[in-house]
């Protein structure tokens, strides 16, 4: 397996050379990093006032690659200057969202580029803690960013007075174990904390009152990866790459029905269909696209003939109706049976419903049996209704945005696709 | 009870977090890794090393799903079944390994050799379908290749 996979279409090799996953099969490597001007980001950033090194990656105008697409320097900006309590970094590995796996790559064939990342963004904010929160099922990952960690603590880049500069700094490894709501950026606090993973009411937001009641910052492995990258190579740089107001290189991991399914690195706003024909290498069989959920499987599912004009960027899959998610694209063919998709889906935010919010815990369990009736053709007309009432009681009713993430895809899944519904009614 | 080796590395980690409790998860994963489950009495034995009640060390191991309070067999297989793994054939290599292994998914062989679960999205969605074995895992399955796997394993 290398870093990303190529583009079917070798056209598509000029348009990025990558930088967050470079084709440099030794890149894991500390020797093989600092070979390739690796941590040299992190030299120039001691170098700066950190409120600079802030003002950097907001005028780069990166947006975070976990889903929500926020404004990472804002981000950064909202956590307190001075601060009687040590303030915390946690970076986002938990990458459960199902058809995502691109921060798997990183911590695979860069994990130098996301400690150096780290590191910056400590600097930036004055932290002097981070936390690198990774999913228990990567075990064989964990270990890769584990020695790397260790490479680079012995090596200077972390720990005390980081390279003679008088700044220190710690960044440990935390394990997750099995629980698709510790992405959640409260939840994944609460799990570091020991606690069960459950979501906090917001506010008070992290960047208040965060892990342990300190001020938190919660960023996502991709985004972290681009800091060096944008230090390196300036904010105006990389400002230019893509979309201007989604800008930067994004990982799309194609998945489904596709010849060539990997993660491809890529500018932002590539075209849908480039992407499923030009880099994922087209449907087997030349058959129709009849569906794609474009950014993991919470984002809302599009129909095939609707691909034309929509674009891998925030705000083209908005004015689409859908969202740039984790850029996981799953690709369907024209035999799938979509009713048999979206109860897999259901079943999924049923079993990883926390069970703190009624709406969730109860309303995902409805939606489940309500859509087995459909895949045993046992439902009635009524049941559709049912259907799509039970998922608008449970958008904006929960805690977090996991209620939201079940709601959606049965929703667009209804209103794109009602007759598939309708099919699967008794007579 | 824990060896005092781990006790010693649970130890070790408490420079990390500011509380004893966050070595939660650190801890139950040591202890697993040690008895293969938590049982009862390790789960006290956290708690006490934790300073933390027994109800909230098992309020966390029941919550998450690689956390075990019951025995597994000697070869956990996890097989994702998740959209992206559906569509490349998950349930098809569910269904084999069922008939093969003479279990259905969530069940564990009599002589403790093997366990069968069905799981969700495991990030190997470009390598689909795919099942892990503990840390390992096994991507673009096919039918033989899900065969070859098993007989590998003793």
């Amino acid at each position: 397996m290398t870093a990303t996979t190529r583009p079917s279409d070798p056209t598509k090799q000029s348009l990025w050379k990558p930088v967050i996953l470079p084709d440099n099969p030794g890149l894991h490597m500390i020797d093989v990093y600092l070979q390739n001007g690796g941590y040299s980001a992190l030299k120039k950033a001691l170098g700066m006032k950190p409120e600079d090194v802030t003002e950097e990656v907001k005028k780069s105008g990166l947006r975070g690659r976990g889903g929500a697409c926020f404004p990472t320097g804002l981000k950064w900006s909202f956590m307190p200057k001075q601060s009687a309590k040590p303030k915390y970094l946690c970076v986002n590995g938990d990458e459960s969202e199902p058809g995502t796996f691109k921060d798997r790559q990183i911590f695979e064939f860069n994990p130098h580029l996301l400690i150096e990342g780290t590191l910056i963004a400590c600097y930036a904010m004055g932290i002097t803690s981070a936390y690198i929160y990774i999913r228990g099922e990567y075990g064989k990952w964990i270990k890769m960013v584990e020695q790397a960690l260790s490479d680079a603590y012995a090596k200077g880049y972390v720990g005390q007075n980081i390279l003679g500069t008088g700044f220190s700094t710690n960044v440990y490894v935390h394990k997750g174990a099995g629980a698709y709501i510790c992405g959640e950026e409260s939840s994944l606090m609460n799990s570091i904390e020991g606690e069960r993973g459950y979501p906090r009411v917001k506010p008070p937001f992290p960047a208040q009152n965060g892990l342990w009641g300190c001020p938190t910052t919660i960023n996502n492995v991709e985004t972290i990866s681009n800091v060096p990258v944008i230090l390196d190579k300036g904010w105006e740089w990389y400002s230019k790459i893509g979309i201007a107001k989604h800008p930067g290189p994004i990982l799309v991991g194609v998945s489904g029905h596709v010849n060539n399914p990997g993660v491809f690195e890529m500018p932002t706003g590539e075209p849908l269909l480039d992407i499923i024909h030009k880099w994922a290498g087209g449907v087997p069989g030349g058959k129709r696209i009849k569906a794609v959920i474009p950014g993991g499987s919470s984002t809302m599912i599009l129909r095939g003939e609707n691909l034309e004009g929509v674009n891998m960027d925030a705000d083209s899959l908005k004015a689409a109706g859908s969202s740039v998610g984790t850029a996981g694209v799953m690709v369907m063919d024209e035999e799938t049976d979509l009713i048999r998709v979206i109860t897999r889906i259901t079943k999924f935010y049923y079993h990883e419903s926390c069970g703190q919010c009624t709406p969730c815990r109860e309303g995902t369990g409805w939606m489940f049996k309500i859509l087995k009736r459909f895949e045993k053709h046992d439902a009635t007309k009524a049941d559709i209704d049912l259907l799509l009432d039970v998922a608008n009681n449970i958008e904006g009713n929960t805690i977090c945005a996991l209620g939201d993430a079940a709601a959606w895809p049965v929703q667009s899944m209804v209103k794109r696709f009602r007759e598939e519904f309708e099919a699967r009614t008794r007579a | 009870m824990l060896s005092q080796d781990n006790i010693q590395r649970i130890n070790d980690l408490r420079q990390r977090y500011p509380t004893s409790q966050a070595l939660m998860l650190p801890a139950l994963w040591i202890a697993q890794e040690q008895h293969g489950f938590l049982s009862e009495e390790t789960m006290k034995e956290v708690a006490a090393l934790l300073a933390v009640p027994y109800g909230h060390v098992l309020g966390v191991v029941t919550f998450y799903t690689m956390l075990h309070a019951k025995p597994v067999g000697k070869h956990h297989i996890e097989v994702c079944t998740n959209i992206s793994c559906l569509l490349r054939g998950s349930d098809k290599v569910l269904a084999h390994l069922e008939k093969r292994l003479g279990i259905k998914a969530g069940e564990t062989t009599s002589d403790g050799k093997w366990t069968l679960s069905e799981t969700e999205c495991m990030g190997s969605c470009g390598t689909a379908p795919m099942f892990a074995v503990g840390e390992e895992y096994h991507e673009n399955l096919t039918i033989e290749k899900v065969d070859r796997i098993i007989d590998s394993l003793t």
